[in-house]
């Protein structure tokens, strides 16, 4: 445990020094954010019809998402990517760990120490000048942080999985950028979930992807009642299972049959 | 002239072949932009659905800019790779090779590479903008399909100025500024939409600041046959687009400029 520990830990560390790349994303997600304020300011603007959400609510949701983003499973590990370009991917398959629990241990800082850098100061901006408002309750609050944990796990396992199918296709874009696709469309981010049409409620529900974005926030903003948590959370946890299993078998069979690159 | 265009046709098939060979990854992340490009789409027809109007525009006509936005978008993006990559070169010294050979710089960044991915990017932009003319009862005038196509050359163009502009600054900080991501791709994101919905102080940045709005949103209303709601007259909604075009040769200037005080890294 203490091992895996310390490639978190290291990981972290090692990825906290691109701040100005940092910095680049902070500007890009304030500008993105004051962008899709606006635009769904002015659709609110356009009903006095009932909405299954406030516009409140949804001005804070977007500015959660924005200040997350870089949670989201939206690249594979560029490290890993070189390693299993140059052959050195021979190395972590002597490595006296076990190779599933230490990639995930890496994509668990990958998602992490990018996000924390850019989600401090975007909150504080966002709480200062774009009035966003604070967690309904000190519940809320409690079950947000770890509805968001288990969203960043949860980030990490499917990261992990894109990942191990670079064992495959050795750059690993193509299956990236599909699963971010969906990723986009079905956790959230585009457009909040309530606001999605009631036929297609029930498919959204039962996908994986709102664990990412959709359910931390709306703990957040009391959406979904405290009563309610823990069935929201067994979602999330029980994707986590299916991911790290998915990642499991396919990491297996990938080794059975692994080409080790170049010499 | 003619020799460059060959030369450059050269480029872009040598390009197209290298990319066919890996026709797996190829189509993957086609797929990839397909899905995240619809998607977007998909956004504003979810939004259509929820609440009928967007401040008195119907969803054809929220389709129609983002169609002519996206199209311009994808083909300033494809044809643009190569200025993408410039901060690269310039960082390992590859660009010294560039200048070694006996034609303009700007013609060999731009047939380094063309993307074909990025018809992720135009389709659904032309899916958006095909549907959106069957239902909005357009007249295909000669004007308007004039008006239309100069408004897509001249959206391609802004935003290819805006590539080359960001490429041409690695000249002197030798990496590319990601920060000018927020104007290109912020840009796009902001003239999807009409540009009346945001707020003045915002409007006026992408209307005389980067003129995207001119390009998409001015033109547009007129081969609608909209009156604009922020009461531009129809002379100027014709003669917008072509801001775009000498914003293009501008930055072509400026790239030049660039070019002959370039420094190498030496490595």
């Amino acid at each position: 445990m203490i091992s895996y520990w310390a490639v978190i830990s290291a990981r972290f560390r090692s990825l906290l020094q691109y701040r100005s790349a940092a910095l680049a994303g902070l500007v890009t997600q304030i500008v993105w954010g004051i962008i899709r304020v606006m635009v769904f300011q002015a659709f609110y603007r356009s009903t006095n019809a009932e909405q299954p959400i406030s516009g409140s609510d949804v001005e804070t949701y977007i500015w959660l998402g924005q200040a997350f983003l870089a949670a989201l499973p939206w690249n594979i590990d560029t490290d890993l990517r070189a390693l299993i370009r140059s052959g050195g991917i021979g190395y972590e398959l002597v490595r006296p760990v076990n190779l599933y629990a230490y990639w995930l241990s890496r994509a668990l800082s990958w998602r992490t120490a990018p996000m924390l850098m850019r989600a401090v100061p975007l909150l504080a901006f966002a709480f200062i000048f774009m009035g966003m408002a604070p967690p309904v309750s000190l519940e809320a609050a409690a079950a947000f942080a770890v509805s968001m944990c288990a969203a960043v796990i949860l980030s990490a396992a499917i990261t992990t999985f894109l990942n191990i199918t670079m064992l495959w296709t050795i750059t690993g874009d193509g299956v990236t950028q599909v699963t971010f696709g969906l990723v986009l469309i079905f956790s959230g981010m585009l457009v909040p979930l309530p606001l999605f049409p009631d036929w297609s409620q029930p498919v959204i529900n039962a996908m994986p992807f709102r664990g990412l974005v959709d359910t931390p926030y709306r703990l957040y903003l009391g959406h979904i009642p405290i009563s309610e948590f823990s069935g929201h959370l067994a979602h999330q946890l029980a994707w986590i299972v299916a991911f790290v299993i998915a990642g499991r078998i396919a990491m297996a069979k990938a080794l059975n049959r692994v080409v080790v690159q170049g010499g | 002239m003619l020799d460059n265009l060959y030369v450059y046709r050269r480029f872009l098939a040598v390009s197209v072949r290298a990319q066919m060979q890996y026709r797996a990854s190829f189509i993957m992340r086609l797929g990839g932009q397909l899905i995240i490009t619809a998607g977007e789409f998909m956004a504003i027809l979810v939004l259509f659905d929820r609440f009928e109007s967007l401040i008195g525009w119907n969803v054809y006509q929220v389709a129609f800019f983002y169609g002519v936005v996206n199209i311009a978008f994808a083909l300033a993006d494809a044809l643009t790779t190569g200025f993408d990559l410039f901060g690269d070169m310039v960082k390992s010294g590859d660009f010294d090779r560039i200048l070694t050979r006996p034609r303009s710089t700007a013609l060999q960044l731009a047939g380094q590479e063309l993307t074909l991915r990025r018809i992720g990017k135009f389709v659904p932009g032309l899916v958006a903008l095909i549907w959106a003319a069957m239902n909005l009862d357009l007249n295909w005038t000669v004007a308007n399909v004039g008006l239309l196509t100069l408004s897509i050359a001249g959206g391609a163009s802004l935003f290819s100025g805006l590539i080359v502009l960001q490429a041409t600054l690695a000249f002197w900080t030798t990496e590319t500024l990601e920060m000018m991501n927020t104007v290109t791709y912020g840009g796009r994101e902001t003239t999807q939409y009409p540009i009346n919905i945001y707020r003045t102080w915002f409007r006026n940045v992408f209307t005389f600041g980067i003129p995207l709005a001119t390009v998409s949103y001015f033109p547009s209303l007129a081969i609608m046959g909209t009156p604009d709601p922020l009461g531009t007259p129809l002379w100027f909604q014709y003669l917008a687009p072509l801001i775009g075009i000498s914003f293009l040769y501008a930055t072509l200037h400026v790239w030049r400029f660039g070019v002959r005080h370039y420094l190498s890294t030496g490595s």
